[in-house]
């Protein structure tokens, strides 16, 4: 099956705005006007009917219901936490322990499972597209915005109740306040107090529950307009740990999913709008 | 009734202590981090390891106790290495470049990277340079508001050198001690900071 690449002439227009603007706010306009432009800039993209996200959407429902892989099904039996094929709120409970896999499991490394148990899927592949790129198409990318889609609207309710659950949880404090490498980062550097700033860029507040957390992580996925493609949180904490100068995490470690949990609950009971759009 | 007020004066000092009660045990933390960076080469993996000073302000979320303090101060005084002259100060046009430059020390990075100092993502310097971060304080007339005095500068070079010799568990990177900075950049940033033509000072 051939599938286009989404909406590259709308993203190389977007990205011309992106630089005007980030002209004019390093150059022109005082502090607060430069503030105000970027703000102007992300509510003129914010528009779903010009967000090149949802394309990928519509590739996601499409790679869900197609018969693929060894088993030559498809994933309408995966089981997402609300019982096989369930998609609705599903990612907004997500991660959870699932009893079948005897671990706890964010999205991605639930779909992994899926494609792996269920259709027979090779894996080698799927992990090396797992970020788009030029000429490279992510399946896991649009079956997470496809999937995250279906909870929009709806809010977080974190699930904590399990054991597994609860030690991701704490596991997942930890590192957030895991100082190392040779810049002396930890999560909490940059994301450890309130209204902070770096460079133009605000920071969202996720050493506490906050409704910069909860906006933060209601809006990921997101259509990132400087990439020309979408993103999932799994990419997002990958770039955390390269700006970190943290080594290259594994895709799907544990680590990352006890992150996740732990920025999940900072945002519990914030709305899910996904896929969103950013710079 | 002295073990109801010790359960009491216990739950009251789990509730004001900085760590969670429920605290993860540090060897399953260890685990899950060994195995996030495990595809990593060996070099990286090297960097997951925590010395001491990082170890400290991991466990108390930054907030050592006067004791722990104390040693971090101590300890990181120590590595600081002056320039062999004891000229603190370098080009201050250089040191502006420096603290524009957020490249280096990234797994994106290739190897002919020139390391900045990345300022700007944190403190505000020039007054024409807009885009600045608010993660540390405004550095505007550093100089300036110090007279551009010696042992000022002098103090301001140890501090970009190493941060927690100064003040233990600040986030700011210990540019000296991990060599992710040179002597030689340290000394232009200080003279951005310290020098009265640096437009830090205008």
């Amino acid at each position: 099956m051939t599938r286009p690449r989404a909406g590259s002439g709308l993203a190389k227009w977007a990205v011309t705005i992106v630089c005007v603007l980030a002209g004019w706010a390093s150059t022109t306009f005082a502090q607060d006007d430069g503030e105000k432009e970027i703000e102007r800039y992300r509510a003129m993209i914010n528009d779903p009917m010009a967000n090149p996200g949802f394309l990928n959407v519509d590739r996601g429902e499409q790679l869900w219901s197609l018969p693929r892989g060894s088993k030559n099904v498809s994933l309408e039996q995966c089981d997402l936490g609300m019982g096989p094929g369930k998609l609705e709120g599903a990612y907004a409970r997500l991660p959870r322990y699932f009893a079948d896999a005897d671990r706890v499991m964010d999205l991605e490394q639930r779909l992994y499972w899926c494609m792996e148990k269920l259709q027979g899927l090779d894996m080698k592949d799927i992990v090396r597209r797992r970020f788009s790129g030029p000429g490279v198409v992510s399946d896991m990318e649009d079956l997470v915005a496809f999937i995250a889609n279906k909870s929009s609207g709806m809010k977080y309710e974190p699930q904590l109740s399990h054991p597994k659950e609860k030690e991701m949880l704490a596991v997942g404090e930890a590192m957030f306040y895991y100082r190392a490498g040779v810049a002396d980062f930890s999560c909490a550097t940059c994301h450890g107090d309130e209204g902070k700033r770096i460079r133009l860029q605000g920071l969202p507040y996720l050493a506490q529950p906050s409704k910069t957390a909860q906006e933060s992580m209601g809006s990921w996925p997101t259509y990132r307009v400087s990439q020309s493609q979408l993103r999932t949180m799994q990419h997002r904490l990958w770039d955390c740990f390269r700006q970190s100068r943290f080594p290259q995490p594994d895709y799907l470690a544990d680590g990352i999913t006890a992150l996740t949990v732990y920025l999940t609950k900072q945002a519990a009971g914030g709305e899910i709008n996904v896929p969103s759009i950013k710079r | 009734m002295r073990t109801i007020s010790f359960t009491v004066a216990m739950a009251f000092a789990a509730l004001l202590s900085p760590v969670s009660a429920q605290s993860a045990d540090p060897a399953l933390v260890a685990t899950y981090i060994k195995n996030t960076f495990k595809s990593a080469p060996a070099e990286w993996q090297a960097r997951i390891t925590q010395d001491e000073t990082q170890k400290i302000c991991s466990e108390t979320h930054n907030s050592p106790t006067p004791a722990q303090a104390k040693a971090i101060e101590a300890r990181e005084t120590a590595s600081i290495v002056f320039p062999p002259d004891g000229n603190v100060m370098g080009d201050w046009k250089k040191g502006e470049a420096i603290a524009q430059n957020g490249r280096g020390g990234q797994f994106s990075d290739d190897e002919k990277t020139v390391n900045g100092g990345n300022c700007y993502a944190c403190h505000q310097l020039a007054k024409a340079e807009v885009s600045y971060g608010t993660l540390g304080p405004s550095l505007t007339e550093y100089g300036k508001i110090r007279k551009f005095d010696a042992a000022e500068a002098k103090q301001a070079y140890a501090k970009i050198y190493n941060a927690q010799a100064v003040q233990p568990c600040s986030n700011m990177p210990r540019f000296g001690f991990h060599k992710f900075l040179s002597i030689d950049q340290i000394k232009d940033l200080t003279a951005f900071l310290m020098s009265p033509e640096s437009p830090v000072n205008k």
